[in-house]
């Protein structure tokens, strides 16, 4: 497939020139496309924030919901109608801030769904404030002294709940971030990616050139199916490990679903039987 | 004892023991086998927010008439233990007889009649204390002349699949009650003279809870996400044991944010769900309320209430809710509120929340309570084919647009992977499509197209059923769960110069009311809450303002004769 067919016309993006955002928008858009995804077969949901707007942006069915509340709805939608790709995409102060709760259970649970999250470590939509995935050194117009709270490690999160799927990426490299979202889709069970991403107006820490000094990829040696290996890269804050950190294979959400047992049939094409509701309720009537 | 006991027309009894001593299980016992032998009854709980320990009562009635609605009176008490007495002292009259282990009630008995049964002792001959719970039902199934055949296949029925056994000790235990029971009947002449009919021996009972799940599976829910709360629970626990047969997702989420998020995502996918919740998890589902009155969502809503503010009273009733459930949500969108006041309401009107819900795609409540939850009645039929099904997904086109404008302002509600279109929903406002948009005038247009719906929904709303003479001079009005007790207390009464009128659809408000208002000399209001709500709500749309609110809001409902004693005050 072209990445043509996801291409939107008379697009009026709301990004900031140079945003990482624009590196995730063209690997996604690389990775349905070299998947054969159509667009009227995905769904994609998203929350608010300048990443959660990315949706908008290609061909898709979107589910642009509420801050930190992607995560639910995808599962929900996933589990209606198993046969749609579903991704969730939306930034770090969405998934790991306000949807925090939603993250931790939505990987216990184990939708087979994507998750794509733009980390830029800062707050873009409302100007500049830290993020839970913010560096101490940070410092903002509110957080005027640095940022206190630790920083939120999502990967280390991630593998310590035995996720399925868990990655990182970075933005200024659209074909391996493409290769990598491409692996997470393919993924059966959740599967997170954790994108890095400068912020060109708001994070003069993280820059273009910090991710490409502190960053390395893993190499074919590595085996992602060793969780004490994955844990040890996830909590390496010296050199970040880019790639797939750990992969863990098991029943997803929607093959548990007794709805799906016995058909393949998404939700809405099922009739419900009154009658046997009928008998039900005759039932009670003796003893 | 000096006179016999009449017991006639209508007998109330009250079990009241510890949580955890199986009074649930002698209600059951007692209610099922009471219809079966052809008896009206009734039966409602009261009990504390623990496990174990404390003090909890359930009240039946059994009736020559058909009654719905708690009775203050207690004909008869059957103490499970210390405390119980006390627990329910207010309620007792000179007349009350208590019957059970002595050692339960002495210390607290000021004078009322009793009679000591050894239940305890008898059940330790037959097998074990756990069968006192058999004894007690017997006890009084056999005053009220019900063949010990129907109770003991009964017991057969209800513990089916345990060891023959224990089915047999069941059964001793019942005839061991029943042997009991004569010998009470000789001794103490107590005579029980209530009407028994065969129609009613085929009809069925079922209590709120299991009325709405099964009129939410008759409405096509095929998803329910829920976190658990009192007293809205046992809406997923039922639709979870019927989740194989009829194909219904159920998934508990971490919190009621996720829960309503995940049923706003079933419906955008296809599916019929439902949130059921009780006030504080409502408060958390309230930002995903208006995220529905956005994207146009279907939504049914089942908001069980319970005292409040904050977690107030977990297991007591109140109608405190009904501005929460009008109100909530930031900004302006349609939705419609149902207030069920009995088991068919509830059934038929849950069934018919998921065809208004789609239809318009709004927010559909249906609000009940504690009280009617956990209550009890024999009722003639439920008719899943009477509300017909109805479905209105579009398959979409090319050029399909989510939020076409439209004359009605209904846009065609098209699902991700069903045609050739792409569904875009966006919590921002959006144009057409479902894109972000900033345009004022778009903006104004998506506005208008929202609240245009209200149009259309008004000419749906269900009426309020006027009883009694419509050539009133006072008017009562009621909603919700007052709705029997308010009849009771009124045919007791037996004024002809006055009429209820039931709302169970309190909003929209029927265009209707202002009429009716205007007919009355003096209108009456009763609800279970402390600012009357109601009477607020229907001043807000009509103007008028209603004379006397006639209001509850210690946690438990409307008893039938301190409503009429109010009543009675008010009436003119």
């Amino acid at each position: 497939m072209d990445t043509k067919s996801f291409d939107m016309e008379n697009l009026d993006i709301a990004w900031c020139p140079g945003c990482g955002n624009y590196g995730i928008l063209s690997a996604i858009k690389r990775a349905l496309a070299e998947l054969n995804i159509e667009p009227t077969q995905l769904a994609m949901v998203s929350g608010i924030g300048q990443a959660a707007k990315a949706p908008h942006y290609y061909r898709c069915n979107l589910f642009n919901g509420l801050h930190g509340r992607s995560l639910p709805a995808a599962t929900a939608i996933k589990a209606v109608n198993p046969s749609l790709t579903v991704i969730a995409e939306s930034g770090d102060g969405c998934t790991y801030g306000e949807g925090g709760n939603h993250f931790i259970h939505t990987i216990r649970r184990n939708p087979d769904i994507t998750n794509i999250v733009h980390n830029n470590m800062v707050y873009g939509l409302t100007k500049g404030q830290a993020s839970p995935t913010s560096p101490h050194e940070l410092r903002t117009p509110v957080q005027i002294d640095g940022v206190f709270s630790e920083p939120f490690n999502p990967l280390a999160v991630a593998i310590s709940l035995d996720a399925s799927f868990v990655a990182r990426a970075f933005a200024g490299d659209i074909d391996q971030t493409k290769e990598i979202i491409i692996k997470a889709i393919q993924h059966k069970g959740y599967a997170l990616v954790d994108v890095f991403q400068p912020c060109v107006t708001y994070n003069k820490i993280n820059t273009f050139r910090w991710f490409k000094e502190k960053t390395y990829y893993l190499d074919e040696s590595y085996d992602p199916h060793d969780r004490v290996e994955a844990f040890k890269k996830a909590i390496d804050t010296e050199s970040y490990a880019l790639g797939v950190l750990y992969i863990n294979p098991k029943p997803t959400f929607e093959e548990k679903l007794t709805v799906y047992s016995h058909s393949n049939e998404p939700l809405f094409k099922r009739e419900r039987d009154l009658n046997m509701l009928s008998n039900i309720i005759e039932s009670k009537r003796g003893i | 004892m000096d006179k016999g006991i009449n017991l006639i027309d209508d007998v109330s009894i009250v079990l009241c023991g510890e949580a955890g001593q199986g009074i649930q299980t002698v209600e059951h016992l007692m209610i099922q086998t009471l219809k079966l032998s052809g008896y009206n009854v009734f039966s409602s709980q009261e009990y504390m927010s623990r496990i174990r320990g404390g003090n909890n009562s359930t009240s039946i009635r059994i009736s020559s008439k058909k009654v719905s609605a708690p009775v203050n009176r207690i004909d008869i008490l059957i103490p499970f233990g210390k405390g119980a007495l006390t627990h329910v002292r207010k309620r007792l009259s000179p007349d009350t007889l208590i019957i059970g282990e002595e050692k339960s009630f002495k210390d607290e008995n000021q004078g009322h009649r009793s009679i000591n049964v050894p239940i305890s002792e008898i059940a330790v001959k037959v097998g074990g204390a756990i069968y006192s719970n058999t004894i007690a039902s017997a006890l009084m199934l056999r005053l009220f002349d019900v063949d010990i055949e129907l109770f003991s296949n009964y017991l057969r029925k209800r513990f089916a699949g345990k060891d023959e056994s224990i089915i047999q000790k069941n059964i001793d235990a019942a005839e061991q009650g029943y042997a009991l029971s004569d010998e009470l009947l000789k001794g103490n002449d107590i005579r029980v003279n209530v009407q028994r009919s065969s129609q009613i021996t085929n009809e069925i009972i079922m209590d709120g809870v299991e009325a709405l799940a099964l009129g939410a599976i008759a409405g096509g829910c095929d998803f329910i996400s829920f976190y658990p709360m009192s007293p809205s629970t046992g809406i997923a626990t039922t639709l979870a044991q019927y989740s194989k047969q009829f194909g219904i997702i159920v998934e508990q989420a971490e919190d009621e944010i996720s829960a309503m998020n995940m049923v706003i995502g079933a419906w955008y996918a296809g599916a019929r769900a439902l949130a059921s919740t009780s006030g504080g998890g409502f408060a958390l589902m309230v930002e995903a309320l208006s995220l529905a009155g956005m994207i146009e969502s279907p939504v049914v809503i089942h908001l069980a209430q319970r005292p409040a503010p904050a977690t107030g009273l977990p297991t007591r009733t109140e109608q405190g809710d009904l501005f929460f459930a009008l109100f909530s949500g930031h900004g302006e969108f349609p939705r419609a509120i149902f207030t069920p006041g009995d088991i068919e309401e509830i059934f038929y009107l849950t069934q018919n929340a998921f065809n208004l819900a789609d239809k318009y795609q709004i927010p559909v409540f249906i609000l009940t309570d504690q009280y009617i939850l956990e209550s009890h009645h024999n009722i003639s039929s439920l008719d899943p084919y009477r509300i017909k099904p109805e479905r209105y997904i579009t398959k979409t086109d090319k050029d399909y647009k989510r939020y076409k404008l439209t004359e009605n302002g209904i846009s065609p509600r098209g699902i991700p992977g069903y045609g050739d279109g792409l569904v875009i929903v966006d919590s921002d406002e959006h144009d057409e499509e479902g894109h972000i948009t900033e345009d004022m005038d778009v903006r104004t247009n998506m506005v208008n197209k929202r609240l245009k719906k209200l149009d259309l929904i008004n000419q749906e709303v269900l009426s309020p059923e006027l009883i009694g003479n419509p050539d009133y001079k006072t008017l009562i009005i009621a909603y919700g769960s007052n709705y029997n007790v308010v009849k009771e207390a009124l045919a007791n009464i037996g004024s002809d110069d006055v009429a209820f009128l039931h709302y169970k659809q309190v909003y929209p408000l029927h265009s209707s009311t202002a009429d009716y208002l205007k007919k009355a000399k003096k209108t009456i209001i009763v609800e279970n809450n402390a600012t009357s709500q109601f009477a607020k709500l229907i001043k807000m749309q009509t103007g008028k303002s209603i004379d006397k609110s006639i209001l509850k809001y210690n946690g438990m409902p409307f008893f039938v004769e301190e409503l009429e004693a109010k009543l009675k005050e008010n009436i003119m």
